[in-house]
């Protein structure tokens, strides 16, 4: 096994090499590396956000709220269809998962149960629509939507999302978002950098559904009290400073939908406030809307919260205007930057949030450091004390298989956590156990009377199998870890994985050529650790 | 003397066996310590895997006022909030619980948004918020973890090495991993992903010692065929003795500086890892080997052929 075979040279050199190339971009001033030639790999490390500082977020799309939207649309959806098909209805509810209406006249029964059949609901991508049409017991008939419609809907909701939130984080200026999606209703967002971890939040999380609906001014105060409400009205609490709720009218006038431009900007006090722009379509309803109710208040709603209630003075044609509310200036810039983003399909909740600051990272990245160091230098002297010359060699190993570990993770992109660093020094200690084992199966084959050379090939040729035997364990250990978990236990899992492959090459190939070049030049008759 | 190896002696005959009997005694009663400690005071749970809200925050040059921000944080209605100091005068610590039926996210902007118009000028190093749908995912992935990993390495015991051996690994593993919980238990470590982490590598170099010893004795055990199997263990034992030591020692040095100089969040983890390799190192000659022998080897129906490659010239077996 000593007996050094050209491959094995040409190997150990090329993997020095490798690693010294692919480590450099880490240890370079950036100054240095930006003029470096462009063949040479550039790639760094990527530092996890517990090194680097800033916010991980798992969001989760709320499918109970958008598994009620769906069903009231439906509901509406039927009445529509039904009215415009002049059918005569009654006992419209909606109970439980299931939209029941009943047709009054038994002659249109048929007729309004193909209409629905045909028109209501949606296809699916995988053929067939996506609700069930049903006829029961008097006159009835029931709608409801298969099984698969609500995985398909929030998967749908998520893609969505993705799309809007992206826009609303690089309208925030984040830099390098990475906004992933995760199982059926989750999505990850990945936010490096300073930015404020809690407006990030609030720009994400806002579901920013805008209507502007009227006032209804016919209800007395007593009314409202009384909970005597119509049912085509509805009750919103209120941000204003004038009143804690308004009674409105259901119905939108305009919606958020049909907007084109949101900005933040000033009314003539040069307090904040939001300039918008309607489309076409919205600026024609808009002006129909202003122009029928002049004098009347109308409320500017938010995701169910009215933001203001201002009185129509003259019909505004133009189809822009001007929201005024409690803004600062960063709300009002805030808020126009997710209004012209769009409204998210279904609310958002936090599920996770794991934000750390750049100075805490900072604090990290020298402490990793500092221990990595420490570390490698208690083992470099401590394998050196012990075993001499030949733990010279396995102290040169070793730290080529450092270069090697930083050059893979830096090539592959993986990225470093601080439970990373742990794993990095963990690795460092495995992979001195190969040289031990090496050594000491050495050091007994002397004592079982073998000459130098031949024991010292005996120790590496037995010791392999336990070699690969023990670290077989570890990387058992490694994969289910990579596979359990959350970011920074995945980063340990990952060094201690790529550590302990490349340490099994390092550390029994390495060596081996530096001890066969060593035998060649000093023809040695024992081993120095014996 | 340099280089050092050259002063451990070059055969150690230590009567491992013969102390078995007392350091099975110790372990049993460590890993009932460990049982009652799990009950009472039980495990404290970190917001990994109970849910929950950690903040820290900065308060500059100015010390931070813990009862300014308790009694701001108290009007939240978050039932039982922490606030502790953590290291230095101006580092603090709230840890909280969301309410049910909250969103963690919002309630964390809450608190933060109270303890910010209480102190003034703050600055949140860290906010970990867990949610109840997270936290519930997260505590069966990480048993499932370990019990994949467990399972996986008696699958390859199995493979690896006959019954009496897997069965000595076996309970050697599930000694390391008791200890190093009770460890947990007994240092009050909050128990999070990182101490999972932890244990998942302990029973991977728990393993790993495990296994370098074993072979050995299967070596031994087909050369000398007529040794007592006390004496064989014995002799296999102190045969790879110098490399445990070596091993283990390079492993401890390494981590020992993790835990001095890594800070405050890979303390818990380094500690653990320590306490496993020192465990790990002690089970596999006090606990894996012993069981063996309470066990027995077969090996009257051993083929007296070596297995694996041997020399050629193999040496003359010494007599027992």
């Amino acid at each position: 096994m000593l007996a050094l075979s050209r491959w094995k040279v040409i190997l150990v050199l090329a993997s020095a090499i490798f690693g010294l190339v692919f480590t450099l971009p880490n240890l370079l001033p950036p100054s240095v590396l930006e003029a470096a030639p462009s063949w040479l790999p550039h790639d760094k490390l990527s530092l996890g956000l517990d090194l680097r500082g800033g916010s991980y977020l798992l969001e989760e799309v709320d499918t109970n709220a958008l598994n009620q939207e769906r069903l009231t649309n439906l509901t509406e959806d039927v009445r529509a269809r039904l009215r415009v098909a002049q059918i005569v209805f009654s006992d419209l509810t909606l109970a439980g998962q299931k939209v029941s209406v009943r047709i009054t006249d038994p002659g249109h029964y048929d007729q309004a149960f193909k209409l629905l059949g045909n028109q209501i609901g949606e296809g699916l991508p995988g053929g067939g629509r996506d609700v069930n049409v049903r006829q029961t017991a008097d006159q009835h008939i029931e709608i409801s939507f298969v099984p698969q419609a609500a995985r398909t809907a929030a998967e749908d909701a998520v893609t969505r999302s993705i799309e809007i939130i992206r826009k609303r984080i690089d309208a925030l200026g984040a830099t390098n978002p990475s906004i992933t999606r995760q199982g059926a209703n989750r999505i990850v967002i990945e936010a490096p950098g300073e930015s404020d971890p809690e407006r990030l939040k609030a720009v994400i999380g806002k579901t920013a559904k805008l209507t502007f609906q009227l006032v209804d001014t016919t209800l007395s105060a007593d009314d409202m009290k009384a909970g005597r409400i119509p049912p085509d009205d509805e009750v919103l609490p209120s941000d204003d400073h004038y009143q804690e709720a308004y009674v409105l009218k259901r119905r939108a006038m305009v919606d958020g939908g049909m907007l084109t431009n949101a900005a933040g900007s000033h009314d003539e006090n040069g307090s904040p406030n939001i300039a918008f722009a309607f489309n076409g379509m919205g600026a024609q309803r808009f002006a129909e809307a202003t122009s029928e109710n002049v004098g009347k208040p109308f409320a500017i709603v938010l995701d169910k919260r009215v933001i203001s209630a201002p009185v129509i003075r003259g019909a505004i044609p133009g189809g822009s205007g001007e929201i005024t509310g409690n803004f600062t200036e960063e709300s009002s810039h805030d808020l126009a930057l997710i209004l012209k983003s769009g409204a998210l399909p279904a609310p958002l909740h936090v599920v996770e949030q794991h934000t750390v600051g750049a100075e805490l990272g900072a604090d990290a990245v020298k402490a990793g450091q500092l221990s990595i160091l420490i570390g490698a230098a208690l083992i470099f002297t401590f394998i050196l004390l012990a075993y001499g010359l030949f733990g010279g060699f396995a102290a040169m190993a070793l730290a080529i298989n450092g270069l090697m570990i930083v050059g893979v993770m830096s090539l592959f992109h993986a990225t470093l956590t601080l439970p990373g660093v742990a794993g990095l020094v963990l690795t460092l200690a495995v992979a001195v156990d190969a040289n031990v084992l090496i050594y000491e199966r050495m050091r007994d084959e002397v004592r079982g009377g073998r000459p130098a050379m031949s024991a010292a090939d005996a120790g590496f040729r037995r010791a392999l199998v336990t070699i690969i035997d023990a670290n077989v364990t570890t990387v058992v250990a490694a994969v289910i870890m990579f596979n359990l978990g959350a970011g920074p236990v995945k980063g340990f899992a990952l060094t201690l994985l790529i550590g302990v492959l490349t340490s099994v090459f390092t550390a029994v190939l390495i060596t081996q050529v530096l001890i066969g070049w060593w035998f060649r030049a000093f023809k040695s008759k024992t081993l120095p650790i014996v | 003397m340099w280089p050092l190896i050259k002063l451990l002696p070059k055969k150690t005959n230590v009567p491992f066996v013969s102390l078995a009997r007392v350091f099975a005694t110790l372990s049993i009663l460590a890993v009932i310590a460990t049982g009652v400690g799990a009950v009472w005071p039980g495990l404290n749970l970190g917001i990994d895997f109970k849910g929950g809200t950690v903040l820290e925050f900065n308060t500059g040059a100015r010390s931070a006022d813990l009862a300014k921000v308790r009694s701001a944080v108290s009007g939240l209605n978050l039932g039982d909030v922490q606030v502790q100091r953590f290291g230095a005068d101006n580092d603090a610590v709230v840890r909280f619980q969301t309410p049910a039926g909250a969103d963690a996210g919002v309630v964390a902007t809450k608190v933060k948004g109270a303890i910010a118009s209480a102190l003034g000028q703050v600055s949140f190093l860290r906010t970990d918020v867990v949610g109840p749908e997270v936290s519930g995912e997260l505590e069966w992935k990480g048993l499932a973890a370990l019990f994949t990993a467990v399972g996986l390495m008696l699958i390859y015991i199995w493979f690896r090495f006959e019954l009496q051996f897997g069965l000595g690994a076996v309970v050697a593993l599930f000694h390391d991993l008791t200890l190093s919980f009770g460890l947990i238990l007994l240092l009050r470590l909050e128990f999070s992903l990182n101490l999972v982490a932890a244990l998942l590598t302990i029973i991977g170099y728990s393993m790993n010692d495990t296994v370098v010893v074993f072979d050995r004795l299967r070596e031994n055990r087909r050369k000398y065929k007529r040794m007592p199997l006390r004496e064989l263990i014995d002799l296999s034992v102190n045969e790879t003795l110098s490399r445990t030591v070596i091993t283990g020692l390079t492993a401890l040095l390494a981590l020992s500086g993790l835990a001095a100089f890594g800070g405050e969040s890979l303390r818990p983890l380094s500690i653990v890892l320590l306490f496993g390799i020192v465990i790990g190192t002690y089970s596999s000659i006090y606990v894996a080997s012993p069981i063996i022998l309470l066990w027995g080897m077969r090996r009257d129906d051993e083929p007296a052929r070596p297995i694996g490659p041997q020399p050629a010239n193999a040496r003359a077996i010494p007599k027992p």
